[in-house]
C-alpha cells in the first residue's frame, strides 16, 4: 500500500482589518495600517499563507507618568509633558506604526482628569501624527464610560481602535464605536472563554466582528507570558479552523507589562547586567515570543526594544 | 460535526407528493429550513415511488440549487441515479456520494464505480462507504472493521484520499429482537476503524435508524449521537429539525474541545450555519 501524501491545510483565516481613515475615507490620517489575514500559524508554511506584518503601537500617555524608571523615561524626557510631541517623536524617530494614547490620567485613583482633558489630548495627538491611533481607557468602568464616548466622538470617522470593552462593561463603548466608525478592543482577563463571550456580546449588539481586535491580556516574560502565549496560539488555531467568534486579529500590551517586572526596572542589581540593556531586552524578548504565537499589534514603550522587534518582524515577515 | 440533513427523501409523504406534482416550493422550503437548522449537507433521496429515478434525482438537485447553496449528499443504492445527479450538480460545491458497500453479489466492483464517479466529480467530492459486503450487513465488530479496512486500502490503492471517505458502520434499530448489542458493537467498531489510517477517515451513521419503531425516538437518537461522538463519530445523517439534537451536537463539539467554550456556545453553534 502506498504511503498517502498528507498536506495540512486550514479552512479559514484571521480577519484582515485596516485601521485609520485617510482624507478620501473621511478621516485625516496620512497612512493606514492593515493587519491580520493569516491563513496559517507563524512559521507555518508557504508565502501565500503569510499574514500582513505585525505592527507596533507605541504608548503615549495622556499625563506625565510618575512611575516610569529612568531607563525608560530617558528617551522621552523632553516630551513627557506634551502628548502631541511625544507621539511625533515615536513616529518620526522610533518608527511607530501606530500610536496608542493611554488615558491613565483620567483614572479616579490617579489624576482623575475629566473628559475635556481627554478630548484635548486626542485632538492634539490626531493633529501631531498621521498614523492611525489606538485610544485606550484607564480601566475604571465608570470613568471610562464617562470619558471614552467623548474621546470616540472627538476622533469620529478616523477609524481608530477604541478600548476596551469587557464582559461586564461593553454597552456604552460598543454603541459609540459603532456610531463613530471605530474599531473595538475586546478584553478578557487571560481567559479565552470570556474572550470569546465578549466578542459574542458585542456582536449581539450589532457590532461587526470584522471590526473587533481581541485583547486577551498579557503576561510579561517571567510573569505569565506562557499563559498569554498559549491563549494566543489557541485563538489563532480556532480562527484558522473557522471559529468566526475568534477570527479577529489580536493586540498585546507588552510595554506596560514588561516594565512592571523587577528584572526590567531594578537598577541596583549588578549581577543582572546593565539596567540600560536589561529593561529593553525584557520588553523585546516578551514581544518576540508573543509574535510567534500570532499577535498582530504590540503595544511597546522603549525605543531600543521597538528597534529590536521591528528588525525581527522584518526578517520573519519579509 | 458534519450534519447531513435527512428530510429531502421520497420516503416522506410531503416529498413524495412534491416529486409527483413537481412542486418545487416544498423541496426548496425544506432545503432552506434544514440549512438554517444547522445542516452541513442536504441528503437527496428520490425514494421508491418515482418511476424515473434518474430524472427525479436531477429534478431534485436542480430544484434545490435554484435557491440554496448548501452542499448536497446524493443518496441512492443505484450508481446510475447518483451519476445522473452529478451531471447537473454545481461542481464548485462539495458533494457526497451516498452510499456504496464494499461489494455486492450482483456487482463486485461497486466501490470502484463510486470512486471513479467521485474522481470525475472533483476533489471536493466524498463517498459514504458502508461496512457491508456481498454477505450483507455484519452483526459483529470484527467483520465491520475488516470490511472498513478493505474499503480504506482499496481507496488508497486507487490514489483516493482517505479523508474523502466517510465510513458508515451501519446502525441497526435497537428494537429488533436480539439487536440490543448492536449499538455498542457499532461504537467499538468505530474506534477501531478510526485507527486504520492517520488522519482518520470520517465516520458517519444514519442516526434515525437506531430508533426505528421504538418509543422516545428523539431521546434515543440524541443519546446515541452523544455516545457516538465520544467514540469518534464526526458526521451523521440526521433530523436537523430536532433542535435538542442539534444542541447535543453543539455541546458535544464543545466537550470534545472542537469549539472554544463561551457562555453562548449553543447560540454560536446555531449562528455558525446561518452566515
Amino acid at each position: 500500500m502506498p504511503v498517502p501524501e498528507i498536506s495540512e491545510g486550514f479552512t479559514s483565516s484571521v480577519n484582515r482589518i485596516t485601521l485609520g481613515a485617510t482624507k478620501e475615507e473621511g478621516g485625516t490620517r496620512i497612512s493606514t495600517v492593515t493587519v491580520g489575514g493569516a491563513r496559517n500559524v507563524v512559521y507555518g508554511g508557504s508565502i501565500e499563507d503569510k499574514s500582513e506584518k505585525p505592527v507596533i503601537a507605541m504608548d503615549v500617555l495622556d499625563s506625565k507618568p510618575e512611575d516610569w524608571p529612568d531607563v525608560l523615561a530617558e528617551s522621552y524626557k523632553d516630551v513627557l509633558d506634551s502628548p502631541g510631541d511625544w507621539a511625533k517623536k515615536c513616529m518620526e524617530r522610533f518608527g511607530a506604526d501606530l500610536i496608542c494614547v493611554k488615558f491613565d490620567g483620567i483614572h479616579p485613583d490617579r489624576a482623575d482628569k475629566d473628559a475635556d482633558h481627554a478630548i484635548k489630548i486626542t485632538e492634539e495627538v490626531l493633529k501631531a501624527v498621521g498614523v492611525p491611533l489606538v485610544l485606550w481607557g484607564c480601566g475604571n468602568d465608570e470613568k471610562d464610560n464617562q470619558v471614552m464616548p467623548k474621546v470616540s466622538e472627538a476622533a469620529k470617522g478616523e477609524k481608530c481602535l477604541l478600548g476596551t470593552i469587557t464582559e461586564d462593561n461593553y454597552k456604552s463603548l460598543t454603541a459609540i464605536a459603532l456610531a463613530d466608525g471605530h474599531f473595538l478592543i475586546s478584553e478578557a482577563p487571560l481567559d479565552i472563554n470570556i474572550g470569546k463571550q465578549v466578542n459574542i456580546l458585542a456582536s449581539d449588539m450589532g457590532f461587526p466582528l470584522e471590526r473587533i481586535v481581541a485583547f486577551q491580556d498579557t503576561g510579561a516574560l517571567g510573569y505569565g507570558m506562557e499563559y498569554s502565549y498559549s491563549i494566543q496560539e489557541r485563538q489563532r488555531l480556532a480562527a484558522l479552523t473557522g471559529d468566526k467568534m475568534m477570527a479577529m486579529p489580536v493586540i498585546c500590551d507588552v510595554g506596560f507589562e514588561s516594565w512592571r517586572a523587577k528584572e526590567a526596572k531594578l537598577v541596583d542589581a549588578p549581577g543582572w547586567g546593565p539596567p540600560a540593556e536589561r529593561g529593553p531586552m525584557w520588553e523585546a524578548a516578551t514581544a518576540v515570543c508573543l509574535l510567534q504565537a500570532g499577535v498582530n499589534i504590540i503595544r511597546m514603550r522603549h525605543p531600543k526594544a521597538v528597534a529590536t522587534v521591528k528588525s525581527f518582524i522584518n526578517q520573519i515577515w519579509s | 460535526m458534519i450534519l447531513i440533513a435527512e428530510r429531502i427523501n421520497g420516503m416522506f409523504t410531503d416529498v413524495k407528493r412534491a416529486i409527483a406534482e413537481k412542486d418545487k416550493k416544498v423541496i426548496q422550503e425544506l432545503a432552506k429550513r434544514q440549512t438554517e437548522a444547522g445542516a452541513t449537507y442536504l441528503d437527496v433521496n428520490v425514494g421508491t415511488a418515482a418511476a424515473d429515478q434518474e430524472g427525479t434525482m436531477q429534478w431534485l438537485v436542480e430544484t434545490i440549487q435554484e435557491t440554496c447553496t448548501t452542499p448536497l449528499c446524493l443518496d441512492s443504492q443505484k450508481p446510475d441515479v447518483i451519476a445522473a445527479g452529478l451531471k447537473v450538480i454545481n461542481t464548485t460545491n462539495r458533494v457526497i456520494l451516498n452510499s456504496t458497500p464494499l461489494n455486492r453479489k450482483t456487482d463486485d466492483q461497486i466501490l470502484d464505480k463510486y470512486i471513479e464517479m467521485a474522481d470525475q466529480a472533483g476533489p471536493k467530492s466524498s463517498i459514504i462507504a458502508l461496512t457491508m459486503d456481498k454477505n450483507g450487513v455484519p452483526q459483529d465488530v470484527d467483520t465491520r472493521v475488516a470490511i472498513a479496512a478493505e474499503i480504506v486500502s482499496n481507496a488508497m490503492e486507487k490514489g483516493f484520499d482517505a479523508q474523502r471517505l466517510f465510513i458508515d458502520p451501519i446502525v441497526l434499530p435497537v428494537k429488533v429482537p436480539n439487536a440490543q448489542v448492536q449499538p455498542t458493537n457499532v461504537l467499538t467498531a468505530m474506534e477501531q476503524i478510526r485507527m486504520l489510517c492517520d488522519p482518520p477517515v470520517h465516520m458517519t451513521v444514519g442516526l434515525s435508524n437506531i430508533s426505528q419503531g421504538a418509543s422516545e425516538r428523539s431521546l434515543i437518537n440524541r443519546i446515541f449521537l452523544a455516545m457516538a461522538i465520544s467514540h469518534g463519530l464526526d458526521s451523521a445523517i440526521a433530523d436537523v429539525f430536532d433542535k435538542d439534537l442539534v444542541n447535543v451536537v453543539a455541546t458535544s463539539d464543545m466537550l470534545m474541545n472542537k469549539q472554544i467554550y463561551s457562555d453562548s456556545f449553543l447560540k454560536v453553534y446555531a449562528d455558525m450555519n446561518k452566515a
